[in-house]
């Protein structure tokens, strides 16, 4: 009996003898192209960056996301450390990248460089995260974390609080852009985990209502800095 | 123009006001009217019931009938759906899909034809009553026509046309299905229904007879205050 | 009568009649009408991306073999192991094969319709092994022991009240009537299941070709945590899941998100590439990926509905279906509920058994226009009729017809039927017949007019 990949490929191939006739559709014209080909169909990212960081705001507003805009790397410390006040973050993990090792020492609490020295049981046990991400999506609200830019896997997902820090000119308009930029700079190696993250962890499970926190982050911070 | 009428079955059976009324409109706009009385049933019926030969040869029959017709004009958008829309994919790998598909660009729901035909909304009616108006889901989503009674509703002189919730959604009739799985097709009426009633209109009007019959039958039963009528007829009234 | 069709006549009926869970299902989707009709406003132009989405997955899904080794090859690449399966029992055996390799012991499992059609976790239950399903919507239905209403909001008919009762009972927390602490309920318990887990499954929305990653799309991070935290990651996917390009999905996951739950992205939209990399602080040691055909090419192999194929699995088309807002999901019987099941069930587990579905629908087409990827759903529910019908016709279907055939080709005779049907409907409405007595339970039928219109037309002066 052949293996099953070869059966299964021989039957899809058999299958697909027989054509099925190709849709005549408007997008055509740009499809297949290679990317940055605009999709002026899909929800606008704004020309600008301007533009796009006022439909960012709003977008992350609708999502109940908290943007924090800030001048200079000191303010994005002295910001993120307000928030450690208020919440009364006793245990906070970051991830150790340039942009957020100088917010993780402003913390007036106790902090742990995550992706040095990972384990998750401790990691479970911490109020926030910190970290940094690859892009940022204005169209969509969406926040580009992979497990390069942001500590790994867990780091962004598992704490209650994730908080991100990113500089304004990470913010790319859609959502084709980021992936092509992605494509770019990582080319066949791409990081084991690349998420968009869009919003703080939601579920309408029960009777369709929205409650956030469902098992990620309940609250998430975008530190933009510039 | 000479307009050859394309009346359902169950226009012919249990509506023939709704046929006469169509004549009569067509008329008082200065148009010749015939009805080729060899015409029987679409075939609709059988389409969708999956006896797609049976139809087959229903439509054979109907290109037959209506050949030769300058424009032929139903006051049903689900069976006007039938002609333009599903016999060129029942004739699809027969000799007689050319004939198909030239019936099927003659072929004209009522008010797509005097609307979108004949330029025309106002037709000279008068009707001093509320009226809310469901769309039949073949005339909605096979032949997308929306605004075209709508539009010619708000021109009758005194009419006053009210939306209801659920604007889109479907009566539950579907032909054998009403019959076949009568309590779906009950809860689907029931919803919609009801939502045509809480409008206060006197009439809910449709350009499909199918789904009046469904809805009439429904609110008749429950004893609503609101009465079926078909757009032909508020459009031939004009007095 | 098959046996699916007599359970679902009974139970569709049974729920159609009970007006308190038909409201309770209308209401809970009313927000997402809302929400979705705001998302959609803000496409540039909404069809035009239906087309584009419609496209990619066609070009994918009409070079799925060239596409497919592509994909494999380049998820190989990236460190991942490939696994192929003809059929349930071999995906089943596939995966407890892993298992027991790697001596797992605890399981955890984030939402994935594929193993609901492969009935995993019965198989995983019965070998030994402790398996939790970490989506609160599943992990409600596990513990409530029923599958999935809807495959996207799995408890959506579930009231509160009786989710409270079911922790009471299995995790023996106080009752509440808060969706926010209900939630908060399953939240601490899973979070030590996921560290504890030896094996995370999931699914898979998008297996993209170009760089053999894969992309799974969620809400509540449970996916996350699951690929993120056991030291094994199993990914459970049909093989019709491809897109050729990484640019695809900046088509599709929006469309994805806004057709099936009115967002403009779903929360997490998380693309894997192997397990974790040299240099990576956390992942697991091993990723494996089953790919499932399970008669998926069977459905290839008919051109008219091989775009049933292409389906996202966003379930827009469950969400506007008048059908499965009144007979509610679990009547189906079935994997995929709503028009997409009825259209692919068929194919997947038999016609004679399944064609039912297709014929309960009044072919409204309100799924055809909610789908973003323009699949031709309610036609299809036509094309399965008459295939049905080819194959095995059931008696009444064929004598009715034949007979209604006879007469439509007889004008004479069609017209005098008409007659004839007039003047006897007073009788026939206190017949006992089956369609009329069916239709009369709850529903008037018009007082027959004196004439035809054919015969008043003849009568006036112009005949
Ligand atoms: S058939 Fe279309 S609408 Fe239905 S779930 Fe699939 S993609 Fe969504």
């Amino acid at each position: 009996m052949a293996d099953a990949r070869s059966d299964i490929l021989a039957r899809i191939r058999e299958a697909l003898t027989v054509k099925a006739p190709k849709p005549h559709f408007k997008a055509e014209a740009t499809a297949g192209q290679p990317v940055k080909v605009a999709k002026p169909w899909l929800p606008d990212g704004g020309e600008t960056l301007d533009a796009s960081l006022l439909i960012l705001a709003e977008q992350l507003a609708k999502l109940k996301a908290v943007l924090i805009r800030v001048p200079d790397e000191a303010a994005a410390g002295q910001a993120v450390a307000d928030l450690a006040r208020a919440k009364a973050w006793k245990q906070v993990a970051y991830h150790g990248a340039p942009l957020v090792r100088p917010v993780a020492a402003a913390l007036p609490c106790a902090s742990w460089e995550a992706d040095a020295s990972f384990e998750k049981q401790k990691l479970e046990g911490c109020d926030a995260s910190i970290t940094s991400c690859e892009s940022i999506v204005a169209q969509l609200g969406s926040i580009l974390v992979s497990s390069a830019s942001s500590g790994g896997r867990a780091l962004s997902i598992l704490p209650h609080v994730h908080v991100v820090v990113a500089r304004v000119d990470q913010v790319v308009p859609d959502l084709a852009t980021a992936l092509a930029q992605l494509q770019a700079e990582h080319g066949a190696q791409m990081p084991s985990m690349l998420s968009f993250i869009t919003g703080p962890s939601r579920t309408g499970d029960i009777e369709r209502i929205l409650v956030l926190g469902a098992h990620g982050p309940k609250e998430l911070y975008l530190v933009l800095v510039g | 123009m000479r307009v050859s009428l394309f009346v359902p079955c169950f226009v012919d059976q249990l509506a023939p006001q709704v046929g006469l009324a169509t004549a009569k409109v067509l008329k008082r706009l200065g148009h010749d009217v015939e009805f080729r009385a060899e015409q029987t049933c679409c075939g609709q019926p059988s389409f969708n019931s999956g006896q797609w030969d049976v139809a087959r040869e229903g439509a054979i029959r109907a290109l037959q009938v209506f050949r030769g017709a300058e424009v032929v004009v139903g006051p049903s958008g689900s069976c006007v759906a039938m002609i333009k829309k599903f016999y060129p994919e029942l004739l699809k790998d027969t000799p007689h899909l050319a004939a198909a598909e030239d019936l099927a660009a003659r072929t004209f729901e009522f008010s797509e034809f005097l609307v979108n035909q004949l330029g025309v909304t106002d037709v000279g009616a008068k009707f001093a009553k509320k009226v809310t108006y469901h769309d039949g889901c073949h005339a909605l989503r096979e032949l997308r026509l929306k605004e075209e009674p709508r539009q010619l509703l708000r021109a009758v002189k005194g009419l006053e046309l009210i939306e209801s919730e659920e604007g889109e959604s479907c009566c539950g009739f579907g032909g054998l299905f009403s019959a076949k799985f009568p309590m779906i097709s009950t809860a689907m009426v029931q919803v919609k229904g009801g939502a045509l009633a809480r409008t206060g209109a006197d009439f809910v009007v449709s350009s499909d007879p199918s789904c009046l019959l469904q809805i009439g039958g429904w609110l008749s039963r429950e004893g609503k205050p609101i009465l079926p009528l078909h757009i032909a007829e508020v459009l031939a009234h004009d007095a | 009568m098959s046996d699916a069709k007599q359970i679902f006549i009974k139970d569709a009926t049974l729920n159609a009649a009970d007006g308190d869970q038909r409201a309770f299902i209308r209401k809970a989707l009313g927000g997402y009408y809302v929400n979705r009709d705001l998302q959609k406003a803000r496409y540039r132009d909404w069809e035009r991306a239906r087309d584009a989405a419609s496209l990619a997955k066609w070009t994918a899904v009409n070079d799925l073999a060239n596409q497919l080794e592509k994909f494999t090859a380049n998820f190989e690449r990236n460190g991942g192991i490939v696994h192929w399966a003809r059929d349930s029992a071999e995906a089943r055996a596939i995966i407890l094969k892993i298992a027991a390799d790697v001596n797992a012991k605890a399981i955890v499992k984030s939402k994935c319709m594929t193993s609901e059609e492969i009935h995993l976790n019965d198989a995983l239950e019965k070998a030994g092994y402790g398996v939790v399903e970490s989506d609160l919507g599943e992990f409600i239905q596990q513990l409530r022991g029923e599958p999935p209403y809807h495959f996207v909001f799995p408890c959506m008919h579930v009231k509160r009240e009786a989710i409270s009762e079911l922790f009471t009972k299995h995790l023996g927390t106080a009752p509440t009537d808060s969706p926010e602490e209900l939630t908060m309920i399953a939240r601490r318990h899973l979070r030590q299941l996921y560290v504890d887990a030896d094996i995370g499954i999931t699914g898979a929305n998008f297996l993209v070709a170009e760089t053999g990653q894969i992309s799974i799309t969620e809400n509540e991070g449970n996916a996350r945590l699951t690929a993120a935290l056991p030291r094994i990651h199993i990914a459970l996917s049909g093989i019709e899941k491809v897109v050729n390009r990484l640019d695809d999905l900046a088509v599709l996951l929006p469309m994805l998100a806004t057709a099936g739950a009115g967002q403009p992205m779903t929360c997490y939209n998380t693309l894997y590439a192997g397990p974790r990399k040299p240099g990576e602080c956390d992942g697991p040691e091993q990723f494996h990926l089953v790919l499932l055909d399970n008669a998926r090419t069977r459905l290839l192999a008919d051109p008219e509905q091989r775009d049933a194929l292409h389906c996202i699995r966003c379930g827009a088309c469950l969400n506007v279906c008048p059908i499965f807002k009144n007979i509610g999901g679990l009547a189906y019987g079935t994997t995929y509920q709503g028009p997409i099941g009825s259209v692919i069930t068929p194919h997947l587990r038999g016609l004679k058994q399944w064609n039912h579905l297709s014929s309960a629908s009044s072919l409204c087409g309100a799924c055809t226009d909610a789908c973003p990827v323009r699949i031709d759903l309610h036609h299809h529910l036509l094309h399965n009729r008459r295939n049905a019908m080819k194959q095995s016709p059931s008696l009444f279907d064929r004598v009715f017809h034949a007979g209604f055939g006879f007469v439509m080709k007889r004008p004479a005779l069609f017209a005098l039927g008409g007659k004839v049907f007039l003047a006897t409907l007073p009788l026939l409405k206190k017949l006992p017949l089956p369609y009329m007595s069916a239709w009369l339970k709850t529903r008037d039928l018009p007082v027959a007019p004196p004439k035809s219109f054919r015969d008043q037309w003849k009568d006036s002066a112009h005949g």
